[in-house]
């Protein structure tokens, strides 16, 4: 059986891939979107920690299986080790229709205009590929605001004065705080800080036909049973079903982008759920795959016409791979800080996001998801007992005593850190897998120290009366759920992968959405801007479609 | 015979049964025949038994062997981590062998406070012989100790965490109980 032919292949489901997928689809193009996961629902892992999104030792809850997936990791030492998906070192990002938007703690941050200018702000550094975004916050404000009020947000950007300006307020208000919060608000305010609520892609009040949070403790890592957290699973991607335009293909796995005897695009290669091989052919393809399996499928496609992969002719496909090193503080209480009033984050300080001395960048600083009873037996103090019964008695009495600050440094891109395909190991599947190395640029841990003295001191003046520091920004590969920079946008096609509205230079019609785009990755989670950038591309193609461009 | 790595619980049972009623010499073949395990054996189970309760001793609440570890980790030796399966028959024959070398008893038979000086020395990656080598005393006691961790602190439907036991000691509330978490705990928690 031969598939229909389409007008457009969206390739992965996931926050921009979902976004994509509506906006071709509403402007009446026919579309495929390809996942390679299925639905996830609440049921299936619930409220158990060993096989949530955060803590994937069993498995992973939300895709991708160890039996299907495998990568290669490059150790500091040259050697290289096989890793499953339920392993930290795989850098997953979760495989089902939604992607990480199912269970992510949701916090939905614009960048601000410093992010986009980072070689404007602070100048080249030494061993970085820093560079500024060939479009500014002003060309992408307009997309936030869609991603905001589409799939929805609650917040007050009011009380953040270091916020980009915004016509739009936010289309939900803020979260109340729990007792750990307010402690925090009121301590940051006390320091001359200037505290405000996250703003957060989920309920605050009953939207777009979904009711309210209804403020569990598990819910960063999980999915929502009462669907309060905005994805795109409950918000663009039933859209796109709905208007007629759009095939959901779940369980499908794109292999390889197929090029014809003149060198163009027309569609994709993939597994069906059955694992037969089928091949889906479109006018134009866009790849939402993350930042390193969007990689992974550019490298693997080789052809006459693309001998290194397609788009990878000056060799910069799969490089500045960045996510973020998750630097802060924990501090102890005399009282019980926790309340039982989830999901915990609710307060931030973007005090230290920019213009720190003697520091590329900065971030944000929070109070923390609240920590699943097997994760804090890793939260210990410097040199206490992590077994036996000290560190028993210590989980007893300082669980509902201990807060934590913290947030995502904004790392420094380097060119090294990268995402390759291994020329032997392949997946169940028989494709060639992903192979990662790289480590941080050395000046990260400086900023990370910086960040984790602020949040130090923050816990200490909210009451903490034992804190310590875990700093962020050691040596290794950063991706991880934050996973960014591998087909950097850009307007000179010697030193960067696509042009300004996603789509792969030279290639007039093969488009990325995802993080893979971002040319640094904020002091920020990332999800919002990848959203943002869902409706740049998706809005752009939609727009010269019905002008009667076809991307020949 | 097959190794005993390579034998489903079914042939176990198929085994137990032949030699029953013959002769069956090996003392770990009586073992298995018995074992109620997936993958451990019931002198492994001994062994493990002591080494989770040293990740979480008994106090005033149940410790790790109580809580179901054990089973826990023999469970997911059979399932999630398969991969670690020859890791635990080569550890646990280790500790044994180092233990039955030096003092002519088993690590069970230890007092605790002896137990728990054995594994600090593992722990630091200070044991002597050629099985330890490459760093396998810490790597596999810090195997051990992450598995009983999360055994005793994760979700009961995995083996362990008998009644939602640790849970209790953390004055949680489980199953969570959804729409219902809105009030607030007095600081005793009571």
């Amino acid at each position: 059986m031969v598939n229909k032919h389409v007008n457009a292949i969206v390739v992965g489901a996931g926050a921009g891939g979902g976004i994509v997928a509506k906006e071709l689809s509403v402007a009446g193009l026919s579309v495929v979107l390809f996942e390679r996961g299925g639905w996830a629902t609440y049921d299936d892992s619930d409220t158990d920690e060993l096989r949530s999104q955060r803590t994937t030792v069993l498995g992973n809850g939300y895709g991708p299986d160890d039996l299907h997936y495998k990568r290669v990791v490059v150790n500091n030492d040259g050697t290289t080790t096989t890793v499953l998906p339920s392993e930290g070192s795989y850098n997953n990002i979760a495989a089902c229709v939604g992607s990480g938007t199912v269970s992510y703690g949701a916090m939905a941050w614009r960048f601000m205009q410093e992010d986009f200018k980072l070689k404007t702000t602070y100048g080249s550094i030494e061993g970085s590929t820093l560079e500024d975004w060939p479009l500014t916050y002003e060309d992408l404000e307009s997309c936030y605001e869609k991603a905001e009020w589409e799939i929805g947000v609650a917040g007050d950007a009011t009380q953040n004065p270091f916020g980009a300006p915004r016509k739009k307020p936010y289309p939900m208000p803020p979260f109340s705080h729990n007792r750990e919060a307010k402690l925090m608000v009121d301590a940051a305010k006390r320091l001359g800080y200037h505290p405000f609520p996250i703003p957060m892609l989920r309920n605050s009040i009953p939207y777009h036909g979904r009711p309210a949070c209804i403020r569990m403790r598990t819910c960063c890592g999980f999915a929502c049973p009462v669907n309060a957290k905005c994805g795109t699973h409950n918000t663009v991607i039933p859209i796109a079903i709905g208007s007629g335009n759009c095939e959901l293909r779940i369980n499908s796995v794109v292999s390889e982008i197929l090029v014809n005897d003149q060198g163009k695009i027309t569609g994709v290669t993939y597994f069906d759920e059955k694992n037969n091989k089928q091949n889906q052919t479109a006018d134009l393809v866009v790849i939402s795959a993350s930042a390193t399996e969007t990689a992974r499928l550019l490298l693997n496609s080789k052809s006459k016409f693309f001998p290194k992969g397609i788009g990878n002719e000056n060799d910069w496909v799969g490089r500045n791979l960045q996510g973020h090193a998750y630097t802060g503080a924990y501090g102890i209480f005399e009282e019980e800080v926790y309340d039982d009033f989830g999901p915990g984050a609710s307060v931030a300080i973007s005090d230290f996001n920019h213009h720190n001395p003697g520091i590329m960048g900065g971030g944000v600083l929070c109070n923390e998801f609240i920590r699943m009873p097997y994760l804090f037996t890793g939260v210990r103090p410097p040199g206490a007992a992590r077994w036996g019964k000290e560190h028993k008695t210590f989980q007893r009495l300082n669980f509902k005593r201990v807060a934590q600050a913290v947030g995502p440094y904004q790392e420094i891109p380097k060119f090294e850190s990268r995402v390759e395909v291994d020329p032997t190991v392949k997946d169940f599947r028989g494709i060639p897998v992903v192979r990662l190395s790289g480590t941080r640029h050395e000046k990260d841990i400086e900023g990370c120290r910086f960040m984790s003295e602020k949040a130090e001191l923050w816990l200490k003046e909210a009451g903490a009366v034992h804190t310590w520091q875990s700093v962020g920004g050691g040596k290794g590969i950063s991706g991880g759920q934050h996973q960014a920079g591998t087909c950097r946008m850009g307007n000179d096609p010697k030193t960067s992968v696509t042009d300004k509205y996603g789509r792969i230079h030279a290639v007039p019609n093969l488009f990325v959405a995802d993080g893979s785009l971002n040319v640094s990755n904020g002091g920020f989670n990332p999800v919002l801007t990848i959203m943002a950038l869902g409706f740049r591309v998706g809005g752009y193609i939609a727009g010269e479609w019905l002008k009667g461009n076809r991307f020949k | 015979m097959d190794k005993p790595t390579k034998l489903t619980r079914r042939r176990f049972i198929a085994l137990s049964v032949l030699s029953a009623g013959g002769t069956c010499l090996l003392s770990r073949c009586a073992n298995q025949a018995l074992s109620p395990w997936r993958f451990i054996t019931v002198g492994e189970s001994n062994l493990l038994d002591a080494l989770v309760e040293q990740i979480i001793p008994t106090d005033d609440w149940p410790g790790g062997r109580d809580a179901g570890v054990t089973n826990f980790i023999d469970r997911q030796l059979a399932g999630a981590y398969s991969r670690y399966q020859e890791t635990y028959r080569k550890g646990l024959l280790a500790i044994q062998e180092t233990c039955t070398a030096k003092f002519h008893k088993r690590f069970e038979e230890f007092s605790f406070e002896e137990q728990t000086q054995f594994l600090k020395i593992m722990e630091g990656g200070k044991m002597e012989g050629r099985q330890w080598g490459d760093g396998f005393d810490r790597y596999f006691f810090r195997l051990i100790r992450d598995h009983s961790m999360q055994g005793f602190y994760g979700s009961p439907r995995h083996g362990g965490n008998k009644d939602n036991i640790s849970y209790k000691m953390m004055k949680l509330d489980y199953p969570v109980i959804i729409g219902q978490n809105r009030y607030i705990l007095k600081s005793d928690g009571k």
